[in-house]
């Protein structure tokens, strides 16, 4: 296990080595979004009885960012080391590939659940949000960083260019988090739209996460629940074997 | 006692380009072998093969007794690899890769053994550098502390004297001779034949994918056909007889193509009658290089 330690280690060195660019420049996005939706919308929209709009907002800029973060963490870590070449140094060594899977999605969620958390900590002062179930909140922060942190070790291995790694994040992570409900609840959609988010993943993250906070929630946490875990086998499933066959790696 | 490196069948293709060719090879324990050959054939990729970076289509190689594929945790503890490319990770210092890199192999409180190296590298004075600060010499040397973190019986070195000046050079080559003196088993490659001859006590040599020569330093340096006279006569005219087995001429000297010992009997004759008198005459010993010309001209 040292060996994955290690790694472990160097991921989080590493982030933290880059900290204005990979903690505080996202908590600082989201706080604008956070600014500029509650200051527009935040007179008109009620999205759950009784729950103000920017406390509304607030968990679920958090999970964006967390989501967003985990994810940016092992794809671009891994996709620097393959172009820079330093990858080989973790390719020479016995750590294997379970261990490698385990670190990189470890790294990233430390490095979500901290964006998560500052972006909490930081609208404490100036919003009420109850935390009502915290061990709901936790479990969705964790599960959707594995999620996101293993869809990055895929994205990473798969690009050859930071290009293609840019596609990725663009068309396809940053869309689904968009359109998952951080800005809305579904039930404000026509019923067309509300049946295409129930095929969005992040949806059952976001609506699962908020449910911790709030207590209320779009849909069952438990049916979130059962829905994020299998997507987190299939995800964490693909990963490993993308490891284990050594794909644009061992080549 | 396990070879150091054992290879049986090795094959590895890329598209249609056979880069390993059914390769069966085998390092004792306490070797210093040359992997020598042209660019493109396969020098690197039977490198890759035996390091995990890469995995063959077939066969089975073993470092120390260890499968790579089936073994691969102990295998790839018993070796160290220094890269031909000049790689480095930007977000550290020399001396926290070296500790991240201890790690990965399972080492901690590795402290003394990494100052060891650093001193012995000459890179104490960088420990605390970030690799970006370095330059290119520097940046080789870390390569080297970085496949020896761990104390691997086997050593191998992808060209790691290219485009290093002579004094990096000199000081590595003092530094893997004592690991060689020290019991490690040292495989290298590399460019310079000078280098593989003055170092190296076995030689293999391959072309396109396949060992075409393998044997002793000595016995490859013996089996050298190519042969050469440097003769210097007086009046200074070579007779047109000897003309073509003229390679060339420097410094009052013809240097002369023998095919075999006994044509040096024909050609004294030629100079006899035409009125020569020879003043000096060298029979230099093949080098590696002659020997190298002549396989990869011939097989």
């Amino acid at each position: 296990m040292k060996g994955f330690y290690s790694l472990l280690y160097k991921e989080v060195v590493r982030f933290w080595k880059v900290g204005f660019q990979t903690v505080l420049s996202p908590l600082l996005s989201t706080m604008l979004y956070l600014l500029i939706f509650s200051h527009v919308l935040g007179n008109h929209v009620e999205a759950f009885p009784g729950v103000p709009y920017v406390s509304f907002l607030i968990p679920g800029l958090a999970m964006m960012a967390l989501l967003q973060n985990a994810f940016a963490n092992s794809s671009s870590s891994l996709i620097q080391s393959k172009i820079t070449g330093n990858i080989i140094f973790l390719l020479l060594s016995p750590v294997s590939y379970p261990e490698i899977f385990l670190a990189y999605v470890l790294a990233s969620t430390i490095r979500g659940v901290l964006v998560g958390c500052g972006i909490f900590l930081i609208t404490l002062w100036a919003v009420d949000i109850p935390l009502r179930f915290p061990l709901w909140a936790l479990v969705f922060a964790l599960l959707g960083s594995f999620i996101l942190g293993a869809t990055g070790i895929v994205a990473g291995i798969w690009a050859e260019k930071f290009d293609q790694l840019a596609s990725f994040q663009n068309f396809i992570i940053v869309p689904l988090t968009f359109l998952s409900g951080v800005f809305y609840s579904i039930h404000s959609l026509p019923p067309f739209w509300q049946e295409v988010s129930h095929l969005n993943p992040f949806f059952y993250l976001i609506d699962g996460f908020r449910y911790g906070f709030f207590g209320v929630s779009d849909i069952s946490p438990y049916f979130s629940l059962l829905v994020v875990s299998i997507c987190l086998a299939a995800v964490s499933l693909f990963t490993l074997g993308l490891l284990k066959s050594g794909y644009k790696l061992r080549n | 006692m396990n070879p150091a490196i054992a290879i049986r069948q090795a094959s590895k293709q890329f598209g249609s380009l056979k880069a390993v060719d059914c390769v069966d090879l085998e390092i004792a324990q306490g070797e210093f072998f040359a992997l020598l050959g042209p660019n493109g054939a396969g020098k690197t990729t039977l490198i890759n093969l035996l390091s995990g970076l890469s995995r063959p289509d077939s066969g089975r190689l073993a470092i120390m007794g260890f499968d790579v594929s089936t073994e691969y945790r102990k295998a790839r503890r018993s070796v160290g690899v220094v890269p031909q490319e000049l790689v480095f990770d930007p977000f550290f210092t020399v001396r926290e890769v070296l500790e991240v890199q201890s790690g990965y192999f399972g080492i901690s409180g590795n402290a003394a053994w990494i100052d060891e190296i650093l001193a012995r590298l000459d890179l104490s004075s960088k420990a605390d550098a970030n690799m970006r600060a370095l330059s290119g010499g520097m940046k080789r040397r870390v390569l080297v502390a970085q496949a020896l973190v761990h104390k691997p019986p086997v050593i191998i070195l992808d060209e790691p004297t290219a485009g290093v000046d002579v004094e990096l050079r000199q000081a590595l080559w003092e530094f893997v001779k004592s690991l060689n003196a020290s019991g490690h088993t040292i495989v290298l490659t590399t460019h310079y034949l000078e280098e593989a001859e003055a170092l190296c006590n076995r030689i293999a040599m391959l072309k396109a994918g396949k060992i075409v020569a393998l044997d002793t330093t000595d016995n490859l340096l013996k089996s050298c056909k190519l042969r050469h006279v440097k003769l210097q006569i007086s009046p200074d005219r070579l007779p047109d007889a000897l003309l073509p087995s003229l390679i060339d001429r420097e410094s009052g000297y013809h240097l002369l193509k023998l095919d075999e010992f006994s044509d040096l009997e024909s050609m004294l004759e030629i100079l006899r009658e035409s009125g020569a008198r020879i003043t000096d005459m060298v029979l230099p010993h093949p080098d590696l290089e002659a020997v190298f010309v002549e396989i990869m001209r011939t097989r």
